[in-house]
C-alpha cells in the first residue's frame, strides 16, 4: 500500500538525519583527538552542543506550539544553577564525572520544568505579543532571582539565601552559588560526548512527540484553537504540556553549558541568550526541527570560522549579511516558486499513482 | 427520550438577545435542519450548543445529561462533534493527521508511550490510520491523504472537515452551512454524502443551512429562527409554506 510506502520513507529520512549528526560527532571528535581542530573552536564543541539543545527545544514552543516565547533562557539558568548544586553536592558520594552529569541533568530538567509550569500557568492565558512580551518579562525575573541566590553547602547539608548571605558555613564547607558573583571553580565535567548523547536524546525525544497524538494534538492547537477545542483537544493542557516538555530540555541544555565553564554568572544567561537561541529557530524554520539544529550549528561555529580565514575583522559584517540574506530568502519570491514547483510535481505524481490505479 | 433536547435557551451579548427562548427536542437518528435568514442566531445557537458560548439562561440536554457549562473539548467528549462556517482545519498538518486528531480521546496512548514510542503506540497509530483512511475513503478523500489541508480544494476542505467530526464518533454532529459556496453540482454530491454518513456512521445530524433546496430535499423536520426567536418548525413542505416563514425570507 501507499502509505505504508510512504511511511517508511520519512522514517527513512529520518535515520539518514539521525546518521548524518552521528557522522558528524566521530568527524569531530576525531578530529580532536588528532589536534586537526583549533583551540577556539575544539573550545566551542560543547557550547554548540547546548545551542542545538536550546534551538531544538525552543522550536517546541514556537515552531510546533506556535507561541513566540523570549525568555527561554530563563529556563536553561534554572537548569544551570540546579546542575552546579547538583554536581557540586554529589562530587564526593558519586565520583564517576559523567554519572554525575547525567544524574545533574535530570534534576536540572525537574527544576526547570517546575519553573516551566510557574511561568506557563500564567502566561499560557494570553495570546501572541502579549504573551511573548510577559515570557520575556519572567526570563529576566529568573535572571534577577538567580543574580541574588545564595547557596552553601557544608557538613550540615545545603544552605539557601537570598537578597544577602544570612547563613554562616562551618569549616570546611563551600559556597556554590554566591549571589551576583555567581559560581567559580566549577569543575568541567561537560564533554562533547556528553553534548552529543544530549542531543541525540532531545531530537529522539522531541520528534517522537511530534509524531504522536499528544504532538498532534499541540500542532492542532497551533492551526487552529477553536477547531482543536471542538474535537476534544484540551487546548489549555497541551499549551502547558508542550511549553514544560521545552523548559525541560532548556534546563539540561543549561546544565551542559555551564559545566564546561569555570566561572558562571546568572548573567550570561540574559535576553541576548534568549534571543540568540530565538534567531537560530526562525533561521532554521520555524517547526523544522532538523533546520534549528542545522542553524544552531552553522551560526555557532560561523564567527569563529571566519576569524580562522582571516576575516576577522569582517566577520560580524558577513554574519549579519548572511542574517540579512536568510530573512530576505526565506520570504521572497523565489522560495514561494520553489515550493510551489515541488507541490506541483508531488501532485503530479500523485496524479500518476491514482491512474494506475 | 429524544437525543438533545433544548429548552427556553437564551443568551444576551450586553443588551443585544441574540437568542431567545429556543426550544429544539432532536429524535435519535434524525436529519434536522436549522434555517433562518442572516444574523438570526443560527450559529450563536451552534456555538451555545458545543460550549463556546455559555447560555445565559435554558438548559441543553444531551442524551438526559446535562451540558450547559462544560467545556467544549468535554462537549466533544460527550458526543457532539461540529464543522464550522468558515472552514477550521488545520491547515499545516496532513489530510490524515486532521483526521487522526479527531480520535484524540477514543484512542489514547499515554505520554510516556509518546515521548518514547514504546508500549502501545505502534499499534494504537496503526489502528488510528486504518480508521482514518476508512472514513476517508467515505469521502473520497483517501487518495490524497498525504497533502497539507490547505492544499486540499475548497469543497474538500468542507469534506475532510466532516470526516474530521465523524472520527470523535459522536452522537450528534452539527454541520454549520455545509454548503456554503459550492456550486449546484457540488450541492447535490453532498446531500448524497450527508445521506450517507446518517446511514454508516449512525449519527443524528442537525444542520444549518441558507440553501432551500438541500434542507427541503434531505432534511426530515426544520427550526426556522429569526431574529434569535423560534419562528416555526414542522416538515420542510408544512415550514416552507408558513406565510411567517416567507416573509422572513423575502421581506414583508
Amino acid at each position: 500500500m501507499n502509505m505504508i510506502k510512504k511511511l517508511m520513507k520519512t522514517r527513512k529520512d529520518s535515520v539518514i538525519a539521525f546518521s548524518i549528526v552521528i557522522v558528524a560527532y566521530i568527524v569531530m571528535q576525531s578530529l580532536v583527538m588528532t589536534g586537526g581542530l583549533s583551540r577556539s573552536l575544539s573550545g566551542m564543541l560543547v557550547p554548540v552542543c547546548a545551542y542545538i539543545v536550546m534551538a531544538v527545544s525552543l522550536n517546541l514552543t514556537v515552531g510546533i506550539l506556535g507561541e513566540l516565547s523570549l525568555g527561554h533562557a530563563g529556563f536553561m539558568s534554572v537548569g544551570a544553577f540546579s546542575g552546579i548544586v547538583v554536581t557540586t553536592a554529589l562530587a564526593d558520594s558519586i565520583p564517576s564525572p559523567m554519572l554525575r552529569l547525567a544524574i545533574a541533568m535530570v534534576v536540572a530538567a525537574v527544576f526547570a520544568a517546575i519553573a516551566g509550569v510557574i511561568v506557563g500557568v500564567p502566561v499560557l492565558r494570553l495570546k501572541g505579543d502579549y504573551l511573548a512580551i510577559v515570557t520575556l518579562a519572567f526570563g529576566e525575573i529568573i535572571r534577577n532571582i538567580v543574580n541574588v541566590l545564595y547557596i552553601g553547602l557544608d557538613d550540615r547539608g545545603l544552605h539557601f539565601s537570598l537578597v544577602k548571605q544570612n547563613f554562616v558555613l562551618n569549616e570546611g564547607g563551600e559556597m556554590i552559588i554566591s549571589g551576583p558573583v555567581g559560581v567559580s571553580g566549577i569543575d568541567k565535567i561537560s564533554t562533547f560526548t556528553a553534548g552529543f548523547v544530549l542531543i541525540l536524546v532531545t531530537l529522539f525525544v522531541i520528534l517522537n512527540l511530534i509524531n504522536s497524538r499528544h504532538g498532534r494534538a499541540i500542532m492542532a492547537v497551533r492551526d487552529n484553537r477553536i477547531a482543536a477545542d471542538s474535537v476534544g483537544v484540551s487546548t489549555n493542557q497541551f499549551k502547558l504540556m508542550a511549553f514544560v516538555i521545552s523548559a525541560a530540555f532548556a534546563g539540561m541544555a543549561g546544565t551542559l553549558y555551564a559545566m564546561n565553564y569555570s566561572t558562571v554568572t546568572a548573567a550570561k544567561f540574559d535576553f541576548n541568550m534568549s534571543i540568540l537561541v530565538l534567531v537560530f529557530v526562525v533561521l532554521g524554520g520555524l517547526g523544522n526541527i532538523w533546520g534549528s539544529v542545522v542553524a544552531a550549528a552553522l551560526l555557532t561555529v560561523l564567527p569563529e570560522f571566519l576569524r580562522a580565514i582571516n576575516l576577522n575583522d569582517y566577520r560580524m559584517l558577513i554574519y549579519s549579511i548572511l542574517l540579512i540574506a536568510m530573512m530576505l530568502f526565506n520570504n521572497s519570491s523565489i522560495k514561494q516558486r520553489l515550493l510551489e514547483r515541488r507541490r506541483v510535481k508531488k501532485d503530479l505524481k500523485a496524479e500518476q499513482r491514482k491512474g494506475v490505479a | 427520550m429524544a437525543l438533545l433536547e433544548v429548552t427556553d435557551l437564551g443568551i444576551s451579548f450586553g443588551g443585544l438577545r441574540a437568542v431567545d427562548e429556543l426550544n429544539m427536542c432532536i429524535e435519535k437518528g434524525a436529519l434536522v435542519g436549522l434555517i433562518g435568514p442572516n444574523g438570526a442566531g443560527k450559529t450563536t445557537a451552534f456555538n451555545m450548543l458545543t460550549g463556546v458560548y455559555r447560555p445565559t439562561d435554558g438548559g441543553i440536554r444531551l442524551d438526559g445529561e446535562n451540558i450547559v457549562g462544560k467545556k467544549p473539548h468535554e462537549i466533544c467528549k460527550m458526543g457532539i462533534a461540529r464543522t464550522f462556517q468558515n472552514i477550521r482545519l488545520f491547515d499545516k498538518l496532513s489530510v490524515l493527521d486532521n483526521v487522526k486528531v479527531g480520535f484524540h480521546n477514543d484512542i489514547t496512548y499515554t505520554l510516556p508511550e509518546s515521548l518514547f514510542h514504546i508500549g502501545s503506540y505502534h499499534k494504537k497509530e496503526k489502528m488510528m490510520d486504518e480508521k482514518a483512511m476508512e472514513i476517508l475513503k467515505v469521502f473520497d478523500l483517501d487518495g490524497q491523504w498525504d497533502y497539507k489541508a490547505a492544499n486540499l480544494p475548497y469543497g474538500k476542505q468542507r469534506k475532510l472537515e466532516i470526516s474530521r467530526a465523524l472520527a470523535t464518533e459522536p452522537k450528534l454532529l452539527l454541520l454549520d452551512e455545509p454548503a456554503a459556496g459550492m456550486n449546484p453540482n457540488e450541492t447535490a454530491e453532498l446531500m448524497e454524502t450527508i445521506e450517507l454518513v446518517r446511514k454508516e456512521f449512525d449519527v443524528t445530524v442537525l444542520l444549518i443551512e441558507h440553501d432551500m433546496k438541500l434542507v427541503s430535499g434531505i432534511c426530515e423536520y426544520l427550526y426556522v429562527l429569526n431574529f434569535g426567536r423560534l419562528l416555526a418548525e414542522g416538515t420542510p413542505s408544512e415550514v416552507l409554506s408558513n406565510p411567517e416563514v416567507v416573509t422572513a425570507y423575502l421581506g414583508g
